[in-house]
């Protein structure tokens, strides 16, 4: 299993959020894809769309299990993974990397995991 | 990210045992846990044990069984043996079917049904000489269905022993199965040419005794071993040296869950429990009314379930997004509740969501559009019939 990457930030959820200036890059990590499963159906919130932090904003589906998708910071949706919509796999294959699912533009991050407190976590 | 539901259906631990009372319980270890271990395997409880959830990618698993080959590790199911001069005739009262007229060296699917005509479990039982047979039952309901034959023999002249610890449970399942069976070094099998579904041969395995079941819960042909703890750690190594080149890979309960939904076939705790009368879950020929005599369950079974009661239907949704245990069934023009799924998944093989549900008999005709909430979301999801996917029609 991938290792959590030292430059990411992690919520207790199991998402990982990558920050470049106001814009926070927001997957799930490959522990929770691992205990997922196949992933197979991917549901996003749309382009545009203000979200809370710690609210249901999407949902991914195993075969066997769905899991929600928390928003970890409030703000604006800019830019959704269709990638990872039209071939959920991504989430197995890849999820650190291409299968990023939003990006939110935000004016003020909340406290987040470090690697090593997410690895801890998930020990 | 969280789990809104567990990958599996949560489990207990078995009523009345002194673990059930006093939790914390030691996890219980199937004799192939350690092979398990090495090859990578996510690990989940069910009933107590601890069993192989999946070793890679339940879909890769699922794919396996119905292209090439599966191996499951069963051990955790129950093993009850009922010997004795009049066995069968136990048998015929203690279950829902009628065992004495099988011969020896097949097996048929009952089910152990309370006196008020609810199913406390569904078994396969394998007659395996002219006064013994072999009670196959769910790890959840093992010691139940042990206490119930055990109460329900003992005014006939047999014994009743549970030999699950001792019998450890191997399924290879998948097209290529026979053919690999074929091919295991030192594995005889005698009248495997002959070895039609739901019949069993004693067989032996470098010197080990084995039972050959033709059986499975997958949809495909396959076979199912029952044999001792060490035996069953040789044999699973000498399945996969076998198989591995030809696409055997192991498979966990997952793909497990997956293919038996795809093949319309129940699972206790979900299409059937204690509140559940056979004829609602289509298992009314597993109820031989016809026979002599009485046997438990009889009566409440004469009087039939409630003309109302909910019956059991496949569904075929649109879209990818699939019904889970749990999620009700409306009409597509109200908010009124018909249904309820109680086992659903996108099917790996149809490519589908598909489910099984518990409907007013009204809304079970094939071809009926009804629709699944599927967390507040309306999903049209139509009637069909079952198995949603038949090896034979593929």
């Amino acid at each position: 299993m991938t290792e959590p990457a030292a430059d990411l930030h992690y919520t207790a959820d199991h998402e990982w959020i990558a920050v470049n200036g106001d814009v926070a890059t927001v997957g799930i990590t490959a522990y929770a894809a691992e205990k997922l499963g196949d992933v197979v159906y991917v549901d996003l919130p749309k382009v545009g769309s203000t979200i809370s932090a710690s609210t249901v904003v999407g949902e991914i589906e195993s075969t066997k299990s769905v899991g929600e998708l928390f928003a970890p910071v409030a703000g604006e949706v800019v830019e959704i993974n269709q990638a990872v919509i039209d071939q959920p796999d991504l989430v197995n294959a890849d999820p650190f990397g291409d299968a990023w699912m939003i990006k939110v533009r935000f004016s003020e991050l909340p406290t987040l995991l470090t690697a090593a407190e997410y690895a801890a976590l998930t020990d | 990210m969280s789990d809104r539901q567990p990958p599996l259906p949560s489990t207990q631990p078995e009523p009345g045992t002194p673990e059930a009372a006093d939790a914390p319980f030691d996890e219980l270890l199937s004799p192939l846990h350690e092979l398990h271990v090495e090859a990578g395997a996510l690990f989940t409880d069910f009933a107590g044990w601890q069993m192989p959830v999946r070793y890679s990618s339940d879909l890769a698993e699922h794919h396996a069984v119905r292209t090439a080959a599966g191996l499951f590790d069963l051990s955790h199911m129950g093993e009850i043996l009922v010997v004795g001069p009049e066995a069968a005739e136990a048998l015929d009262y203690a279950l829902a079917g009628k065992l004495s007229a099988i011969a020896e060296g097949q097996a048929k699917y009952s089910l152990l049904l309370a006196r008020d005509g609810g199913i406390l479990d569904d078994l396969v039982v394998y007659r395996t000489g002219d006064d013994r047979y072999l009670v196959v039952a769910n790890a959840s309901n093992r010691a139940l269905v042990a206490k119930e034959l055990r109460d329900r023999c003992s005014i006939f002249d047999c014994l009743v022993e549970d030999e699950s610890d001792d019998i450890a449970l191997i399924a290879l399942q998948g097209p290529i199965a026979e053919e690999i069976l074929r091919n295991v070094e030192g594995f005889d099998v005698p009248g495997l040419d002959g070895l039609r579904y739901y019949r069993a041969i004693p067989s032996d395995f470098r010197g080990h005794n084995v039972l050959v079941a033709r059986t499975g819960y997958t949809g495909e042909d396959g076979f199912e071993f029952y044999l001792g703890p060490v035996a069953a750690a040789e044999l699973w190594v000498a399945l996969l040296e076998t198989g591995g080149g030809s696409g055997l890979i192991p498979a966990g309960l997952a793909a497990r869950d997956t293919l038996r939904l795809e093949a319309g076939m129940p699972l206790y705790g979900h299409e059937l429990n204690t509140e559940t009368f056979p004829e609602q879950a289509g298992l009314g020929k597993v109820v031989a009314l016809s026979k002599e005599g009485d046997f438990v369950g009889r009566a409440a079974i004469e009087e039939g379930p409630a003309g109302d009661a909910r019956v059991l239907v496949g569904l075929i949704a649109e879209g990818k997004r699939a019904g889970r245990a749990g999620y009700s069934i409306v009409l597509p023009d109200s908010a009124h509740v018909i249904g309820t799924v109680t086992s659903g998944a996108l099917s790996p093989t149809l490519g589908v969501p598909v489910a099984l549900a518990y409907v007013d008999p009204d809304f079970a005709e094939v071809g009926t559009v009804l629709h699944l909430d599927v967390r507040g979301t309306r999903v049209p999801a139509s009637v069909v019939s079952l198995p949603f996917y038949s090896r034979r029609a593929v």
